[in-house]
């Protein structure tokens, strides 16, 4: 990268990034502090697994959740917006306002009964729930394409398909992004609470603390799981400053 | 010119200089319409849904104890036979299909969806109840999938229907609401009684409403400071880009955090004042935590709500009415609040719902509320525990957005 | 080059082309003019099948457009709108090149005639390719606009109101800009406007529509001189009639050669707007004419702007 030593030292990502990757591997060393905060715990540090393990797990869910949730947002948002699929647009957009009223908790709740106990409740409540933000920040993005460049592009002779790739995602990408960025964060949060329904996930040690009343466990668990959520916000801002770059022109 | 029997190419939807009516709304009353013998695809798509619904998946399942998944008893199979008036409704809808939109119509639609909706839950009732005559009284007999999907399937009809006539949004907020109505008195006289959701709550029903109430005293606890604190920072931001841009980037930071990691981290430090300060009755899990968690949350909403509330007053309107020699406080109380007061209003509407959902994980910490039954359902893999949990939290939801829609209308005129 | 036959195009109810015929020759700047509501923008959009018409056809060179697919027609079309419609996530120099991208040119031929189009419009190559639609000045959009229109050397140029949100100066200078360009290229030009002085100044022939029928067709100065009917002479209005119709004609035509006259020259490729305006200034009744280097040629007499046409 071409950024000066100087411009790494004061970029919050690099210190929060920075932080996440040292909690994740040397929680193990910080076992004493723990152990002198909390005297009466016979066990202060989360051994079931490697927080490295938990992160890794977590990430791939909230990964996979958010691929697929976005790919579905992104299509059915376009489909909504042509003129073949105008008509259920009232109804996406019903469904999508009803929708971020339902708890993601509620989501997990009822997947479970039905599937049973793991990852895969887990994933399709995120699926689901990430499917939302996406959504209406397609149908946004994609009404916000000021209407003279799509004249301009019909006129210079793109087909529809051309328009849309060229023309309509690209002038949408910002507003998408910021859809995708508030799927992304969203998950991250649902997934913690995921490991009520047997995922194994940052939310772990604290739901474990919780029902055990292990407040030093607890404790892990929020500071990494909370830095993963500032780095993931925080990079994938960056990633949308960088991909919608015209916009910063003066 | 052969006319194509759909429109597949995109229509311009302005054109320059012409004030021409978007052809699709021009065929009348602002209600699109498809071409060709199907006129609604959207209803299309919902009847077939429910259709598909009701043929593939159960209505009800029969279960001879509550640990137990149930048998599946699809419509067809129903004991009790189907009343006339839901035949007429479902037959309303599937005709509509294929009849010209009209404002007629519609209304048409949006009746016979909510006689569905009622309908098909008192069909449940009544089926729990014939079944549960013969059985055990350990025996469940639960909503099945079936059920679930068409009743969705109603209700986007009526949304849908709803949607076509151009109501105004307050409107149509309180319609959802009254939907609600028949259930609610379907429950209340009884009819619903012998289903396993209800013989759930009858086992349970004090729990139940002392976890309404302590929802409820968890949302009040934190929309109450939140608006006491967010609205004068509120009022700050929008003054000051000094003050706005740290303290915004802050509560976006608040936002990202797992809401069960915040409810998490505030358990240390509330233990530590609560030993602190023995006498007040504090306690580092439970309610405090939940509270102070869900107030930062509800913050930035309310900040940035009534922020750019009072940004977007058009600064040439205060530039009048300091013309018209109103002084700071004048402009403050007569133009700029009255002017920001939807977007706030609807800022505290988001806030408002987003507090309910998020009350439900503070059972984790111990704060009680329907969470607390969402959770036990889950441990014991129990639905309708799950349940009880949950359709209430919908409808407190519904309820709190129908309410502030009504609050907005009633101050800005209905809105579209 | 392009013929509307007999197309008729309604919006719902609302009838905005009635049965229209027209046929525009190569090489012709055809200006649509008329009132909001009149069908001229729907007229336009028919010829590169931005709008269906319900009934008739039109021809392309002979050729029904709808034998054609859309977008290949289009491509070679140019098209210009009131609200430009630059692409804001694409440069300067990408945005020129948006059809000829899609035509599939070579990258060096794009990059040659970006560069040759921005020097037309006095946009200097190395200071603009790269630079973003948001960083120009509207003007300087709608030049680009124009260059992206005339991008892949299209026979025809479709023009809707590509001025009207423009400011009056600039206006002025782009219509000067497409009046040479018409001059040297011989491109079809078609253009909508309601302005009526931007439609004596550029057009060839201008064709006057109002709810969707043609009223009058002819060269400027038929419309001025023999208006069809009260609804053209309102349209175009009768207060400074006479000032549109020495608008039409220069010193050159009225120029009293080898005389001479005291006083500041006016140049000969003048209006005799300006010549009019000049005399009132200058408190004169003759004035000496000049060329474009500054030789005098003659002078004219205020008399001579009297002049019946010999």
């Amino acid at each position: 990268m071409s950024l000066p030593r100087s411009r790494w030292l004061a970029d919050p990502l690099c210190w929060a990034l920075a932080a996440l990757l040292l909690l994740t591997f040397g929680m193990p060393r910080l076992k004493p502090l723990f152990a002198a905060l909390f005297p009466a715990l016979d066990r202060p540090l989360y051994e079931q697994d490697s927080f490295a393990a938990l992160l890794l797990s977590h990430l791939a869910i909230v990964a996979l959740a958010s691929a697929v949730a976005t790919g579905l947002g992104i299509a059915a948002g376009v489909f909504v917006t042509r003129a073949a699929g105008r008509e259920f647009r009232p109804l996406l957009e019903t469904l999508v306002a009803v929708g971020q009223t339902v708890p993601p908790v509620a989501v997990l709740a009822i997947a479970v009964p039905l599937i049973g106990f793991g990852a895969l409740p887990a994933l399709i409540a995120l699926t689901l729930y990430g499917l939302l933000p996406v959504l209406s920040a397609t149908i946004a993005g994609l009404g916000s394409v000021p209407q003279g460049a799509i004249d301009a592009a019909d006129g210079a002779g793109m087909s529809g398909t051309q328009r849309l790739l060229r023309i309509e995602l690209p002038l949408a990408l910002p507003v998408l992004l910021g859809g995708v960025r508030s799927s992304v964060i969203g998950s991250i949060g649902t997934a913690t609470i995921a490991s009520t329904v047997g995922a194994s996930t940052l939310g772990s040690p604290i739901i474990v603390g919780l029902s055990g009343f292990n407040p030093a466990y607890v404790i892990q668990g929020a500071l990494l799981v909370g830095l993963l959520a500032l780095v993931t916000d925080l990079g994938l801002a960056r990633a949308g400053r960088h991909w919608a770059r015209w916009q910063q022109v003066d | 010119m052969r006319k194509r029997l759909l429109p597949l190419t995109w229509l311009p939807k302005a054109w320059s200089s012409e004030p021409l009516p978007d052809p699709m709304t021009a065929m009348g009353q602002g209600l699109p319409g498809g071409r060709g013998w199907v006129r609604n695809r959207v209803l299309g798509l919902l009847v077939i849904g429910a259709i598909g619904a009701a043929l593939s998946l159960s209505f009800v399942t029969v279960a001879p104890n509550r640990l137990v998944s149930g048998a599946a008893v699809a419509l067809q199979s129903l004991m009790v036979a189907v009343p006339w008036d839901l035949w007429a409704a479902a037959a309303v809808l599937v005709i509509a299909v294929f009849v010209p939109a009209t404002q007629l119509t519609q209304v048409a639609v949006a009746l016979a969806a909510a006689l569905l909706f009622a309908g098909l839950a008192g069909l449940a009732g009544s089926e729990a109840a014939l079944r549960s005559a013969g059985l055990p009284a350990l025996a469940r007999v639960s909503l099945g999938g079936g059920f679930w999907l068409m009743l969705l399937m109603a209700w986007l009809a009526f949304a849908d229907a709803l949607q076509r006539l151009d109501l105004p949004l307050g409107w149509r907020s309180l319609a959802h609401a009254a939907l609600l109505g028949p259930l609610v008195w379907l429950v209340g006289a009884g009819a619903l009684d012998q289903l396993s959701l209800l013989k759930e709550y009858a086992n349970r029903d004090e729990s139940f409403h002392a976890a309404g109430l302590r929802h409820l005293q968890i949302v009040a606890a934190a929309l109450a400071p939140s608006l006491l604190i967010g609205l004068p920072l509120g009022f700050a931001a929008a003054r000051s880009d000094r003050v706005a841009e740290p303290l915004l980037a802050l509560l976006n930071l608040v936002q990202t955090m797992p809401s069960i990691a915040l409810f998490a981290l505030l358990i240390g430090p509330l233990s530590a004042l609560a030993a602190a300060l023995p006498g007040w009755g504090l306690s580092g899990i439970g309610l405090l935590p939940a509270a102070v968690a869900l107030t930062l949350y509800a913050l930035l909403p309310i900040v940035h709500g009534l922020s750019s509330g009072l940004r977007q007053v058009p600064a040439a309107v205060l530039a009048a009415a300091a013309g018209m020699g109103m002084t700071p406080r004048q402009r403050l109380w007569r133009v700029e609040m009255p002017l920001a007061l939807p977007v706030l209003l609807a800022a505290l509407r988001v806030t408002t719902v987003q507090v309910i959902g998020l009350a439900v994980v503070a059972a984790l910490i111990g704060a009680g509320g329907f969470g607390a039954l969402v959770f036990q359902g889950l441990a014991s893999s129990a639905i309708d525990l799950v349940l009880l949990g949950v359709l209430p939290v919908l409808a407190l939801a519904a309820v709190a957005d129908a309410g502030f829609a009504l609050l907005i209308m009633a101050w800005a005129g209905p809105q579209r | 080059m392009i013929e509307w036959q007999a197309v008729s195009k309604s919006f719902g109810n609302v009838p905005a082309v009635k049965e229209l015929s027209l046929t525009i020759a190569p090489g012709e700047f055809v200006v649509l003019i008329g009132a909001s509501g009149s069908g001229k923008s729907t007229l336009l959009r028919m010829a590169n099948r931005l709008v269906d018409p319900d009934q008739g056809r039109v021809l392309f060179k002979g050729q029904d457009t709808r034998a054609l697919r859309a977008e290949d027609l289009r491509r070679r079309m140019g098209y210009a709108i009131q609200s430009i419609g630059l692409f804001a996530h694409w440069t300067v120099a990408r945005n020129i090149a948006t059809v000829p991208e899609l035509l599939g040119w070579p990258a060096a031929r794009i990059a040659a005639r970006v560069d040759e189009l921005l020097a037309l419009f006095d946009l200097d190559p190395g200071l603009y390719r790269g630079r973003y639609p948001q960083q120009l000045s509207g003007g300087q959009q709608q030049r680009v606009g124009v260059a992206r229109a005339l991008a892949a050397d299209p026979e025809v140029l479709l023009m809707d109101e590509p001025f009207g949100a423009l400011d009056p100066v600039t206006r002025q200078a782009l219509q000067g800009e497409l009046a040479r360009i018409h001059r040297a290229s011989g491109k079809t030009i078609v253009l909508v406007t309601h302005d009526i002085d931007e439609a004596l100044r550029l057009a060839s022939r201008i064709v006057l529509l109002d709810r969707g029928c043609i009223v009058q067709a002819g060269p400027p100065a038929q419309l001025l001189l023999q208006p069809a009917s009260d609804a053209v002479s309102d349209f175009i209005g009768r207060s400074d009639l006479g000032l549109k119709l020495l608008g039409l004609l220069s010193v050159a035509d009225r120029l009293r050669a080898g005389e001479s006259a005291p006083g500041e020259p006016i140049l000969v490729s003048a209006s005799l707007r300006e010549a009019m305006s000049a005399f009132v200034v200058r408190q004169t009744d003759r004035l000496p004419v000049v060329d474009a280097q500054g030789r005098p040629v003659g002078a004219i007499g205020l008399n001579d702007l009297l002049r019946r046409r010999e």
